[in-house]
């Protein structure tokens, strides 16, 4: 089974800070991870390699520093790595990362199974899978929960919803993005760091995938990023502090008056 | 935090992977586990998924060959989370050992690629009701009847019973050549004869599995005894020595963590005004706490270092660092259990349990005293 992951590499979130005079993200001493939602879907795909047999060939779009989540997804039992990486690729949207993914993905060949995360915490969009999945002409199942069972010619998955779950099945080639429910993601072994470190990554830029570079990057982009702005405060806030009792007694102070 | 001990990439690597097994695996769940005396076997397989059970089995079957350093970075990260797991995972090397230092080349193979990749685990069976410190007093037989030993007698206390497949025993031979007596067998879960108590109830390391284990004409092939018959004491010796350093690197995890806990809670409990950090009672209390913690850490990963290198010199630096890292463990964690005041008494905050469980480590694998009767023996020879 050949099954490919998308990764991408993000600041963690908890650790980002809007500059309020600027209102741009402030990266300094930020760090990057791997997109928590790719970690479980790079866990599912090395989950299948091991029932079905096959290989996993996590990619990424990025800058080159993205090559770290790349040897991060090998140790945790990737068995090959892409990075797909061009200056030209810069200021992507959805759009154009869907279009650039698609012709990595024609570079490095034929698959069974495309998976990806629900979404990046970056951007949150959650349409990237979905986008790649139609640009292939691919059916596609989001917000898998649990793959109930595969065959020689496809799966049959869970795919959450607001109330409960749809029960679908997909022949091969398909694209899953999953949720968070699916598994639990290993412990990279030591075994598998060691040949992260070793690990020889292919690197493909716009000329090797044969973009049209009209449609990578910033030019390739119909949606711009205009403004980014924290939502004005409404009302007055306060952040108890103290052991849970000492929050209890002054929450509890706070309320008495609403009575 | 701790200071920079200049590790290798690979020893870097040991580290972070027993790190995040302790941050993601044992820590969520060690309350559980102690509450319900449940064994980790869920840990334990995740451990070796990541490779942990190979550090120091050797590469020809299977393990990284790392020493007596490798293991004692593993083991302070897993006490930094639950020395009862620890302890279930430190068991296992010392049921292994024996193998490694004394078993043929069949044996090896036979036994040591299964504990590599976790699929079997090991424990170690000396202790007696009544051969505790004086192990020289064990009663259990082992008789040569055709092609079988015939095992007679009852293991105490012993980590890992009912959980392990591999059982190294202990059991006299020939009780007229005194301590050069005793043999080391090999003894399986399953082997005709040969069972485990019921689980004890113990006052910490609950996690753990101690039992009881019986052995009523227990029959074993010839091949299964380790190393001459008569050897048993030397090899027990060896063993010992060898892995008293992971329990002091227990020691030193188990403090780190304790120690890692009254920090947080001294800066943000508030009394009088302010955190009781700004109070120099505490702040000594802390940093008493902190200065044997690092002492105890520079002196296991000295010792460590030693006998990796000294192989015929081991006694003197295992008796020192286990004495020294386990007695700091036990006025750590009860400090830690101070400073959180009546908070640390609560079940509902980890340093209660901490302090429960540091009692063991100045008991099992040859009591402090004991320890510091070697390193005295060994004073006197050294200047002779």
């Amino acid at each position: 089974m050949k099954i490919i992951v998308c990764i991408k590499q993000v600041p963690d979130a908890k650790d980002v800070r809007l500059d309020p005079i600027t209102n741009t993200l402030a990266r300094e001493g930020v760090q990057s991870i791997m997109n928590p939602y790719d970690q479980y879907a790079l866990e599912e795909a090395v989950r299948l390699k091991e029932k079905c047999g096959g290989e996993v060939t996590v990619i990424s779009m990025g800058p080159p520093q993205a090559e770290e989540v790349l040897r991060q997804a090998i140790s945790c039992g990737a068995d090959s790595a892409v990075l797909i990486s061009d200056r030209a690729f810069a200021g992507a949207d959805t759009w154009a990362t869907a279009y650039t993914l698609e012709h990595a993905i024609k570079k490095i060949g034929n698959f069974d199974l495309i998976l990806c995360g629900k979404q990046a915490i970056d951007g949150d969009t959650a349409q990237v899978g979905p986008g790649l999945a139609t640009r292939h002409g691919i059916p596609y199942i989001t917000c898998v929960q649990r793959i109930r069972a595969t065959t020689e010619t496809g799966l049959i998955a869970e795919r959450m919803m607001d109330d409960g779950f749809d029960v679908v099945a997909v022949d091969y080639p398909a694209l899953l993005s999953v949720v968070k429910d699916i598994n639990e993601p290993r412990v990279p072994s030591i075994k598998g760091k060691m040949k992260a470190k070793k690990a020889e990554i292919v690197r493909l830029n716009a000329q090797t995938i044969e973009a049209d570079p009209a449609c990578i990057g910033l030019p390739g982009s119909p949606t711009k990023v205009v403004n980014v702005f924290p939502p004005q405060a409404r009302g007055v806030r306060s952040v108890l502090t103290g052991t849970l009792d000492e929050q209890i007694d002054q929450l509890v102070e706070k309320l008495l008056p609403y009575l | 935090m701790s200071m920079d001990y200049f590790l290798s990439e690979e020893q870097q690597m040991i580290v972070d992977t027993a790190r995040q097994i302790t941050d993601e695996r044992i820590i969520p769940n060690r309350a559980e586990l102690d509450e319900k005396h449940q064994f980790p076997r869920q840990i334990l397989n995740e451990m070796a998924r990541a490779d942990l059970f190979g550090v120091p089995i050797p590469e020809e079957y299977g393990g990284f060959g790392g020493g007596c350093f490798d293991i004692v970075l593993t083991v302070e990260q897993l006490g930094r989370g639950c020395i009862g797991v620890g302890t279930a995972f430190s068991a296992n090397f010392l049921g292994v050992y024996p193998i490694i230092l004394a078993g043929s080349p069949e044996m090896k193979a036979k036994y040591l690629p299964d504990v590599a990749t976790g699929k079997k685990f090991g424990a170690f069976g000396l202790t007696e009701a009544n051969a505790g410190s004086d192990a020289s007093g064990i009663q259990t037989t082992a008789v040569l009847d055709g092609d079988e030993w015939v095992l007679n007698g009852t293991k105490q206390w012993i980590t890992n019973g009912g959980e392990a497949q591999i059982y190294t025993v202990v059991a006299i031979t020939d009780r007229s050549r005194g301590p050069r007596g005793a043999s080391l067998f090999v003894v399986e879960e399953g082997d005709p004869g040969f069972s485990c108590g019921p689980k004890e109830k113990k006052m910490g390391i609950r996690a753990s599995s101690t039992t009881e284990l019986i052995f009523k004409d227990c029959r074993i092939p010839k091949d299964r005894i380790i190393g001459r018959p008569g050897t048993g004491f030397i090899t027990v010796m060896k063993t010992l020595d060898l892995s008293r350093p992971g329990i002091a690197a227990l020691g030193v995890g188990l403090a780190q963590g304790a120690l890692d806990v009254a920090v947080t809670y001294a800066k943000q409990r508030n009394q009088f005004g302010k955190p009781i950090i700004a109070f120099q009672a505490v702040q000594h209390m802390l940093a008493d706490m902190a200065i044997g913690i690092e002492s105890a850490r520079a002196l296991v990963y000295a010792a460590a270092k030693h006998i990796q290198e000294h192989p015929k010199d081991m006694s003197k630096a295992s008796s020192m660092c286990k004495v020294y890292a386990t007695d700091v463990a036990m006025k750590v964690t009860t400090d830690a259990v101070q400073v959180l005041g009546g908070y640390g008494y609560m079940c509902e905050y980890p340093v209660e349990k901490m302090m429960r469980d540091a009692k063991i480590l100045q008991i099992y694998e040859g009591t402090n005293q004991i320890q510091r009767n070697v390193i005295g023996q060994e004073l006197n020879k050294e200047y002779s």
